[in-house]
């Protein structure tokens, strides 16, 4: 919105004969060209933490659909993550379903799940929605060891998953593939995220959050909003959970805990709330750094990731991806105006 | 003529190094001065308390080395972080397996962990040792050659019971209290298992709780109101701690049977109250380093003199350290009888071809066997009751 | 009959914990407008600070009273230091920087302490009172100090210019501020305050469930549910929120669905409870102004 405001009514500066538009397709186009090329380049193991990495920036993009744009949040996002990982497997365990035929599938789960509970969100604000949300993390394990279930979900045993080859006798390890695979449904995800959050729906979102009165004063019913809301987000994090089983080969209630949701939410306070490029960010801090913090201090790991947060809160206050708009602004020479 | 030199003593030296090479067998991650073991444990996230397991294997091995290590090659032992989540053990076991190349994995700690990499290792060929979980799986050479578990398998130890309790108390009734987890869920099948038909009658109450849960009163009090005479807990220490203090102070006095897990006399029974504590039966394989019959044991001094000088930041009341020890003798002895052939194929043929292993810590009599067939390592322990100061072993060895 | 008894006792003794910490939460609530997520590691780490004072010699009582105030001080000296720089952040910052003190107070006490868990004293005689055999000395005499610490909360919060000028300053900062109160000093006072709760509730419960860097993480969840069910801003409908918490877990696991889904059923009767009264039973409508 800022580069909205700072480039209205003002002639459009060019750069080496290209508008900011050209050279932002063509920085795009880059970053793709590298991400599709990435799986060639590094060893199965990075190919694999990538994955990770894409899987975990599509749960922070449903999330921050929903808690940074919309402002309702959630600590309990680990729960969809969960209902789309075991949607996923037990369709391919039980069924023998196709892994990629278990995404449309896990997606919808989550999404009238994700529905369904927003409509008593609807009445909670605040803490209160963010601790209601927390309830629904830290019951989830308990739920997926239920004796009653056990048949379908393996109880606490949990579901092994078969890695899927890659298709079409492509000469491609199952990790690359896979890797390749599930960047394609990020790109289709993030494609129609962007679409919905910078037209109408996402200024409707952004309205809800910021003035919910005048929100509904202009028309905007934000009951509906608010509960769609709800369900898309936790329908793509439904699909990224899909994504994680079957990279990880592996659901088990113990995958899924409490600390699960409060380190996505960290994902998207660390990336940039209401920031589409943010969960990106995010899903590099929540995939490596706890590894780092690992590798510093056996003692203590926890404490040192404690302090990375820390730092990236006090340095980078609007998330990495805030440091890096106002470092791309100071480069174009654009003045940040405190007033806008 | 300095580099002409270096050429040629490089050039000898390789000349050495194929006719070593030529003996002597490695497979990734062994070299003629080091050998590289993987492993995982939680040491940060809720399951904290047993990474002292792997801190207690990285100091034996520390010492190891400070003794020359093991045929002139020094153990490099990598143990990394996985905060008991099964998403983050896969990620680290890839790690340690295609960019560490590590010779081999032990003392992988968990259930659900070690299910996640289960398949992973076997297919890679990895040798999967000493994992450090009681579950039956990992005893399967047929399907997992590549996996072994080091623990006393918890079913069998719930069948120990089971024998116990239709030995002395045939028309017993039976409360159980176990942790809501496939480690709970293992002892009652195995003591189930072990009661047979009689179990649906002998069992009278069950109650679970959550690792979460911040205490366990409310099933004490179900459980005592089920008027059973026999109590299985099933529970890790700080809850077995809760629950032997619980059991005593409502006055009821069951037949106190107390998983293996929680035997320890410094970190669980002191805690509880040594005098409520009297009378507990339970399983016994290892020597408990507070318990005071050990004091002048030759094992047990070793152990402590290992302790006071490789790791002086432990605690050596927490008896998980002893299991982190024996891990770690295992893969010494292991990689012993390995010699110069490091290769994966033969430190599983050495992890499979233990006999008669009588290591120091380990209770007189219960010696470690394997073999092809046979992946389970430890299969016998020695019922022990306690009597207020120390677990007083009873009867004979129970298991091969 | 005995059983349901012994249930039900059981339950308020466990809810007299959650509600000692819920309380602490409410206290933070109420002077910052924020749920402070490492309330309950601060709690711990307080209690090893006291354990450490008795295990020097320090008489019960004096050690209790040194945790009390170093805790104090040691809230005010976190408001000032880390919270104070993300004073106006948004609220997620905020919470993640709770999040960041949570996991560094836990890792820290694991590793200064170890995970061995310690037996902590209790102040109240070892046999139960009056002989019964249902609720101990010391979880009578925690309820006990949990409630008197509550009423003098309320009294504080009431009668006393100081409390006044706190839930100005929580409220409406702006304002607080125009009027002559100090509101930054009046955030840090609320934060040595609820350190201060904090560390009375852990000194309480480390005797039932004992003294290790976790001790904590369950009880939160738990506080939280108190918190939620009695109104996150009523000191006394948080205590009460413990107690029903407590009580009502216990039966739920006792008499309906058995043990294995009672944590579950406790956090759906939880949101049963929001959705009739969003803002707790106790809690205080919120208003809207356009």
């Amino acid at each position: 919105m800022i580069e909205a405001a700072s480039t209205a009514g003002v002639p459009i500066p060019r750069y080496a004969g290209l508008s900011v538009r050209a050279w932002k397709a063509i920085g795009f186009a880059a970053l793709l060209g590298a991400a599709v090329a990435l799986p060639f380049m590094v060893s199965s193991y990075r190919v694999f933490q990538f994955n990770m990495v894409l899987v975990y920036a599509i749960v922070l993009l449903g999330l921050n659909i929903l808690t940074g744009y919309n402002g309702q949040i959630s600590l309990g996002h680990g729960a969809f993550y969960a209902i789309g990982a075991y949607v996923a497997a037990i369709l391919m365990e039980h069924f023998g379903w196709p892994y990629w035929a278990t995404l449309p599938v896990a997606g919808l789960a989550c999404f009238a799940f994700g529905f369904l509970f927003g409509l008593p969100a609807l009445r909670l604000r605040g803490h209160y929605l963010a601790l209601a949300t927390f309830a629904l993390a830290v019951a989830m394990p308990q739920i997926l060891k239920y004796k009653h279930i056990e048949h379908w979900t393996g109880g606490v045993q949990g579901i092994v998953i078969i890695k899927p080859e890659a298709p079409f006798g492509l000469k491609i390890t199952p990790d690359q593939w896979l890797y390749l695979f599930t960047l394609a449904i990020v790109v289709v995800i993030f494609v129609v995220g962007w679409n919905l959050l910078r037209g109408r729906v996402g200024r409707a979102l952004v309205a809800i959050r910021d003035h919910p009165i005048a929100a509904e004063a202009m028309g905007v019913n934000s009951a509906l909003y608010k509960t769609l809301t709800f369900g898309v987000s936790a329908m793509f994090t439904g699909v990224a959970g899909a994504l994680g089983a079957i990279v990880i080969q592996f659901v088990a209630p113990d995958s899924f805990t409490s600390g699960l949701s409060i380190n996505f939410l960290i994902g998207i306070v660390i990336g940039g709330i209401a920031s589409i490029s943010g969960a990106f960010y995010g899903a590099l801090f929540i995939q490596f750094v706890p590894n780092f913090a690992d590798q510093i201090s056996k003692a203590a790991p926890w404490a040192i990731y404690g302090v990375f947060l820390l730092a990236f809160v006090y340095l980078m206050p609007s998330g990495v991806a805030g440091f890096v708009r106002l470092a791309w602004m100071r480069m174009r020479g654009v003045r940040y105006r405190r007033d806008i | 003529m300095k580099s002409r030199l270096i050429l040629v003593l490089g050039l000898a030296a390789s000349v050495a190094c194929s006719n070593a090479m030529a003996q002597k067998k490695y497979g990734p991650g062994a070299t003629d001065t080091e050998i590289k073991i993987g492993s995982t444990n939680p040491y940060s996230g809720p399951a904290s308390a047993y990474g002292v397991i792997g801190r207690a294997e990285s100091a034996y091995f520390k010492m190891i080395n400070d003794q020359g290590g093991i045929n002139g090659r020094k153990i490099n032992f990598i143990s990394l972080d996985d905060g008991y989540s099964p998403p983050r053990t896969v990620e680290q076991v890839r790690k340690l397996v295609e960019q560490d190349q590590v010779l081999f994995l032990a003392g992988t700690l968990g259930t659900p962990p070690n299910s996640a990499i289960h398949k992973y290792v076997n297919a890679k060929g990895v040798p999967h040792i000493f994992v450090n979980t009681g579950a039956t799986k990992w005893g399967d050479p047929k399907n997992f050659p590549w996996t072994m578990g080091f623990n006393i398998n918890y079913q069998a130890e719930g069948h120990i019971y089971a024998q116990y309790i239709l030995d002395t108390k045939p028309d017993a009734k039976i409360a159980i209290l176990y942790q809501n987890d496939d480690y709970g869920k293992d002892y009652v099948k195995g003591l189930k298992d072990g009661l047979g038909d009689k179990a649906a009658k002998m069992v009278v109450a069950e109650a679970s709780y959550e690792v979460t849960d911040p205490t366990i009163d409310s099933q004490i009090v179900t459980l005592k109101a089920s008027g059973a005479d026999t109590f299985f807990n099933v529970t890790t220490p700080k809850f077995a701690a809760q629950a032997i203090r619980r059991v005593y102070d409502m006055g009821w006095k069951p037949l106190h049977i107390l998983n293996n897990v929680s035997l320890s006399v410094g970190s669980v029974l002191t805690p509880a109250g040594l005098d409520k504590s009297v009378g507990l039966i339970t399983a016994a394989y290892y020597k408990d380093p507070v318990d005071p019959q050990w004091q002048n044991d030759p094992g047990f001094k070793e152990y402590a003199a290992w302790f006071k000088k490789y790791y002086p930041e432990g605690d050596i009341r927490d008896a998980f350290n002893v299991s982190g020890y024996l891990i770690a003798q295992g893969v010494v002895h292991v990689l012993k009888a390995c010699g110069d052939d490091l290769s994966r194929e033969n430190v599983m043929k050495q992890m499979t071809s233990i006999k008669d292993l009588q290591l120091p810590m380990m209770l007189p009599g219960i010696k470690w066997n394997t073999s092809s067939g046979d992946y389970f390592l430890i299969e016998s322990a020695q019922l022990a009751r306690f009597d207020g100061k120390e677990w007083v072993r009873f009867g004979k060895i129970i298991g091969k | 009959m005995e059983a349901f008894l012994h249930q039900l006792l059981s339950g308020l003794a466990t809810g007299g914990i959650y509600a000692s910490l819920a309380l602490a939460l409410v206290m933070i609530y109420q002077s910052t407008s924020h749920i402070n997520f490492a309330q309950g590691e601060m709690a711990m780490f307080s209690t090893y600070l006291a354990w450490s004072l008795i295990n020097s010699g320090v008489p019960y009582w004096w050690a209790f009273l040194l945790t009390v105030a170093i805790s104090f001080v040691a809230g005010v000296v976190i408001e000032r230091v880390i919270i104070r720089p993300v004073e106006h952040a948004p609220v997620l910052s905020i919470i993640t920087v709770f999040i960041a003190l949570l996991v560094i107070f836990n890792s820290v006490a694991g590793w200064i302490f170890t995970y061995t868990i310690k037996t902590f004293p209790s102040p109240f005689p070892e046999q139960p009172l009056f002989g019964n055999r249902f609720i101990s000395s010391h979880e009578l005499g925690a309820i006990g100090i949990t409630l008197a610490v509550l009423v003098m909360l309320f009294l504080f919060f009431r009668f006393t210019p100081l409390g006044l000028a706190m839930r100005a300053a929580a409220q409406n900062p702006v304002s607080s501020r125009l009027v002559g109160v100090r509101v930054g000093w009046m955030l840090a006072l609320g934060w040595g305050l609820a350190a201060a709760v904090g560390s009375v509730a852990g000194v309480l419960v480390a005797p039932i469930v004992y003294l290790e860097p976790n001790m904590m993480s369950g009880v939160l969840l738990y506080a939280f549910a108190a918190a939620l069910v009695g109104g996150i801003d009523n000191p006394f409908g948080a205590v009460l929120g413990g107690f029903v918490v407590g009580v009502l877990e216990n039966l739920i696991g006792a008499y309906l669905i058995g043990t294995e889904l009672k944590l579950t059923v406790a956090l759906v009767l939880i949101i049963g409870v929001l959705l009739v009264k969003p803002t707790g039973l106790f809690g205080r409508v919120f208003v809207t102004r356009v």
